[in-house]
């Protein structure tokens, strides 16, 4: 299950404590993808990721308040300007899943959407 | 859906089967039966978008507020009081710009020869600056008001641009609903719809269920919304659903297209096909309303 997260601080804490206790087990080598969110449009627009690989989607706006849902892979977060918002995702099944901004932005508001295509 | 409103008799659709006859153009009247065997009626009108321009989906943008305005005022019986149920204007950036089409909005709408009108904001009036002009010219956006035994509760559920009632309005709401008694009819006014019909769409509100919970209880109470842009009924448990059709454009049906834009196509053999108002019928004993769907005109 993807976990939302508003606060880098707290993220980054548990990022910290997580290391201790896994020494060097590799977690800190998940990839993180960024993404901006930004009247009308996501960039990027399509995000690629493989099945079953974990990886930490950060998230920020530009301008004002959007939203990022990927209602196909269970996951909703708030994107805002000056804050990166990040949240944990191991994709589990391949296929392309439509993510829209969910928070009204203005007109053209109902365009704004973007794709993740999980290959196997 | 509509079998299961029949069998628990508590409304009749009038405006979906026979009964209800329209005149074409704008000179069609009220149900006589409709208005006589009520208590009283008012009449829903919503997603004005006054302001917006598209002439694809409605070259006539500019007329078709006016032409509804003619339409309720041409109504045989006039309705107890009319309320607007979001999205009276659309969406600028501009505050200036804002304020003037609410403005006009108000001019035209004050040409209804109705006393009472009840106003909420939709996401195009009020999510950009959190309702601030909205309540500049309509005052607040979250009351409650009682006409002739039937409690009616306005709720706000696009102030906050993620649709979200939110806490202090979910604990007004439960204050005002603790004065109820359970089988008070009860009509509550919203934007959004309060339950899930499709959200991958903006069409549902995030903290909806609480409100529909803290309904339950009461044993009459029907939800009357906009947003949606066409007519669309829905009970949850006993608690009955309608959005009413807009006066701007008709949106697809919930899921028939990958997105919910483009809009239905304006129609130069049908002009202004899909657009039109609700008469609702109100009992202060059940049934508690009665809905009649009015086109602007005839299809
Ligand atoms: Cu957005």
């Amino acid at each position: 299950m993807p976990i939302p997260r508003r606060r880098c601080a707290l993220f980054l804490l548990m990022g910290i404590l997580g290391l201790g206790l896994l020494g060097r087990s590799g977690a800190e080598e998940r990839p993180i993808v960024h993404i901006t969110a930004k009247r009308f449009e996501y960039e990027p627009p399509v995000v690629k990721l493989k099945k079953g690989v974990p990886v930490t989607i950060e998230l920020t706006a530009l301008d004002r308040q959007h939203g990022f849902k990927v209602p196909q892979l269970g996951l909703r977060v708030d994107a805002w300007p000056g804050e990166t918002t990040r949240v944990e995702l191991i994709p589990d099944k391949s296929g392309t899943f439509e993510f829209v901004c969910d928070v009204f932005c203005g007109s053209g508001h109902e365009d704004m959407d973007g794709k993740i295509i999980v290959e196997e | 859906m509509l079998d299961d409103l029949d069998r628990r008799g508590f409304l009749k659709l009038a405006g979906l089967g026979a009964g209800v006859t329209f005149a074409s153009g704008l000179g069609f009247k009220a149900d006589p039966a409709l208005a006589a065997d009520s208590d009283f009626y008012f009449v829903q009108l919503t997603d004005t978008h006054w302001g917006f321009s598209g002439p694809k989906v409605n070259p006539e943008a500019l007329n078709t507020l006016p032409k509804a305005v003619a339409a309720v005022n041409a109504l045989a019986t006039p309705p107890d009081f009319i309320v607007f149920t979001g999205d009276l204007t659309h969406t600028t950036d501009d505050p200036l710009e804002r304020r003037k089409r609410m403005a006009q909005f108000k001019a035209i709408v004050g040409e209804l020869k109705v006393k009472t009108i009840r106003y909420l904001a939709g996401e195009h009036d009020a999510s950009l600056d959190k309702g601030e002009a909205f309540r500049e010219f309509f005052g607040e956006m979250h009351y409650a008001f009682d006409h002739k035994g039937v409690h009616f509760i306005a709720l706000d559920n696009v102030s906050d641009p993620g649709a979200k009632l939110g806490e202090a309005q979910l604990d007004w709401l439960k204050a005002d609903l603790a004065k109820q008694k359970p089988e008070q009819s009860i009509v509550v006014l919203t934007h959004r719809p309060l339950f899930d019909l499709y959200p991958d769409w903006d069409w549902a509100t995030q903290d909806g269920a609480k409100a529909i919970d803290l309904l339950m209880p009461y044993k009459n109470v029907a939800v009357l919304y906009g947003h949606i842009h066409q007519e669309h009924h829905k009970m949850t448990q006993h608690i009955a659903h309608h959005a009413a059709t807009s006066l701007i454009f008709p949106q697809p049906a919930p899921g028939s297209q990958p997105k919910r834009t483009p809009p239905v196509e304006w129609d130069p053999a049908h002009p202004f096909r899909g657009l039109g108002f609700r008469e609702i019928a109100a009992k202060a004993k059940v049934p508690a309303v009665t809905l009649a769907e009015v086109p602007l005109v005839k299809a």
